[in-house]
């Protein structure tokens, strides 16, 4: 308990935010589709994160002004929703697109032909 | 009720005009959903048609308007900047737009001639593109201008794959792949940006980025260049090219005509943020792009124009003369000087709608040479030899910039404007090297085309020629290049106006913030213009 009393919410979130983005990053770098459309997704999840604390972290402050001292940006909760839903469809569309590429192709690999085939 | 119907009409007309050209594409894409293009496809046609002359018609009009000088800003909803977004029409912007339509309109006529119908849903896919492209053009916001990437975007994924086939797939997942992770990038960078600087509108950005020193410019310069990664994917840079010549030599014709003017949108924005809100006067991060811009964009040229030499197929060949232009375009840029502001903006509407011509053309040729199609052998004799050869000597002199057309022109300007830079040699060598090289690779197509005739082949495979449709919409997009040059000098005014509005940062802030500037209160503390009182 003590050795995690001392860690900042900062930390935490930030070092979170990076594990994703390494995982993310790796994944895409894959050279089946299925791992590369993971790797954009938790890619998105991160960058998502990445926007809202960019609003700097608060606790119990409202974003609304004049609900009390301390007020939270309401700006990057905005944006946050609207990339989410900008990713949630484009999600949407490269599995679609990566199930219509592998029944093309024969191969789930992202260079539509087996390596060294 | 004085006022007739028509003077209402006109009125509600000049106070929206501004966001007309971002409306307009998109109703006119809902309409095309709701009729459906099942059976409807004559009336489909008709109503893109319409839908794009008049937004070319609405563009000339805002930028007759932008030409005296004065910014016509336009606040969604009537929020004052910064809270609410807003539209900007300046000279650029104007440009932009008149150049969007001016490529869409005669690509359009020619995917109407049978390519429209070789997979669903092209004419409002089409117009979703044209939204935005508009949008991203007028925007005065950098995560509007987000937003506007996504719609062009999304419209360009599914066009690409248009006709279909194992080809299109294949790069089809690796553009979507690439351009996901620029979205990330770019909201990484935007992010960035408003932590340091709390503010994303365009003339607030430019009065705070100078305010702001120490560490957080550090992390300043950090977000400019993650987003000169964005922007330089979707111009294709050097070492970010790779996706462009093989998605655009896969499209079909009319998608990649349409396409050529999609690398230029990186090239506004690096204008836009890079050049201005990142420029000369924006203190501890004024000119962060600067060491990178000019090195990457001569060595892109340079790259691209042994592509193209050593391309085997005619729409290859001018993919990579797609990324040849926007190195020659990013190269004046990267000169940071109004004059070759000018020439670029010169030299990419010249180069646009040239690029565009020779995408459509290259396809009237190959669908004249039986089984050679587009590959770069020796094949039947064409149908139209005399017409399709004029074409293609008026389209490469162009691009390779041979006077008196306007690819000379507008490279003159940039050699012109590049004397006295320390980069000068370079320039020189790089842009000149580069149109001999260009010459060269043209000319060796044009005579294996129409002079490398294969004796002994059956030529009744041969279409008879190209109707007449194709042909008009070819010749319209060439003969708007050529007229570029005999409409040089009123252009060049304009384009040099342009450049000289862009640097007056002053003039743009007062128009989107008014003269007093914005007044907002902030949870945690920004550095403030000298002007506002303290929250």
């Amino acid at each position: 308990m003590s050795l995690f009393a001392n860690i900042s919410m900062e930390f935490l979130v930030a070092s979170g935010i990076g594990w994703v983005t390494a995982c993310g990053v790796y994944l895409m770098l894959r050279g089946r589709s299925f791992p590369v459309v993971l790797g954009l997704t938790l890619l998105g999840y991160a960058v998502n994160i990445f926007i809202f604390v960019m609003g700097r972290l608060w606790s119990a402050a409202p974003p609304i002004l004049g609900q009390g001292d301390v007020q939270a940006d309401p700006l990057p909760q905005a944006l946050v929703l609207t990339a989410i839903v900008i990713g949630f469809a484009t999600t949407g569309f490269v599995i679609e697109l990566a199930l219509r590429s592998r029944a093309e192709s024969g191969t789930d690999h992202v260079d539509g032909r087996e390596p060294g085939a | 009720m004085n006022m007739s119907f028509a003077d209402v009409m006109m009125q509600l007309f000049r106070q929206h005009l501004a966001v007309l050209p971002v409306l307009l594409p998109s109703f006119t894409a809902m309409l095309m959903l709701l009729i459906g293009d099942r059976d409807s496809l004559p009336r489909l046609r008709r109503i893109a048609l319409v839908s794009v002359a008049l937004g070319l018609m609405f563009a000339l009009k805002l930028a007759m308007e932008a030409d005296d000088g004065v910014l016509r800003v336009y606040r969604v909803g009537d929020w004052p900047a910064p809270f609410g977004i807003v539209l900007v029409i300046d000279r650029l912007s104007a440009l932009m737009l008149v150049l969007t339509q001016a490529v869409a309109l005669p690509v359009l006529f020619y995917a109407s001639g049978g390519w429209d119908s070789h997979g669903r849903h092209f004419h409002a896919l089409f117009q979703f593109q044209l939204m935005g492209l508009n949008g991203a053009f007028v925007t005065g916001d950098l995560f509007n201008l987000f937003v506007f990437f996504e719609v062009l975007l999304i419209a360009s994924y599914v066009l690409l794959l248009h006709g279909q086939g194992r080809e299109r797939f294949r790069v089809g997942v690796q553009y979507v792949a690439i351009n996901l992770a620029a979205s990330a990038l770019f909201l990484i960078g935007v992010a960035l940006i408003y932590a340091t600087v709390g503010t994303l509108n365009m003339a607030d950005l430019a009065q705070r980025v100078p305010l702001v020193s120490g560490d957080d410019a550090v992390v300043l310069k950090a977000a400019a260049l993650i987003l000169l990664v964005v922007f330089g994917v979707k111009a294709a840079i050097l070492p970010l090219h790779l996706w462009l010549p093989s998605t655009y030599a896969a499209a079909s014709a009319p998608v990649a005509a349409l396409f050529a003017i999609m690398t230029k949108v990186g090239v506004y924005s690096i204008l836009r943020v890079h050049g201005v809100i990142f420029g000369a006067d924006a203190g501890a991060s004024a000119l962060t792009v600067e060491p990178w811009l000019l090195p990457l964009a001569l060595g892109t040229s340079v790259l691209a124009v042994f592509g193209m030499l050593a391309a085997h197929t005619l729409p290859r060949m001018v993919a990579y003369m797609t990324v040849a232009s926007v190195g020659t375009i990013l190269a004046a840029l990267g000169l940071f000087s109004e004059a070759a502001w000018s020439a670029a903006l010169y030299y990419m509407a010249h180069s646009t709608l040239i690029i565009a011509a020779l995408f459509l053309l290259v396809e009237l040729v190959s669908a004249q040479r039986g089984d050679a199609a587009d590959r770069l052998e020796a094949g039947p004799a064409v149908a139209q030899p005399a017409l399709l050869g004029l074409l293609m000597l008026l389209g490469a002199a162009s691009a390779a910039g041979l006077p008196p057309l306007p690819g000379f022109i507008g490279k003159l300007m940039v050699l012109q404007a590049s004397s006295g830079h320390e980069a000068q040699t370079w320039v020189w060598t790089v842009v000149l090297l580069v149109g001999f090289l260009t010459l060269i690779g043209l000319a060796r197509a044009g005579s294996v085309l129409f002079w490398s005739v294969r004796p002994g082949v059956d030529d009744s495979g041969t279409s008879a020629g190209a109707s007449p449709r194709l042909v008009l919409a070819t010749v319209s997009l060439i003969g708007a290049g050529v007229l570029m040059s005999v409409l040089a000098g009123p252009l060049k005014r304009y384009t040099d106006a342009a450049a000289v509005q862009l640097v007056d940062r002053r003039a743009y802030q007062e128009a989107v913030l008014g003269a007093a500037g914005a007044q907002t209160t902030q949870p945690y503390v920004f550095p403030r213009p000298a002007s506002e009182g303290a929250h």
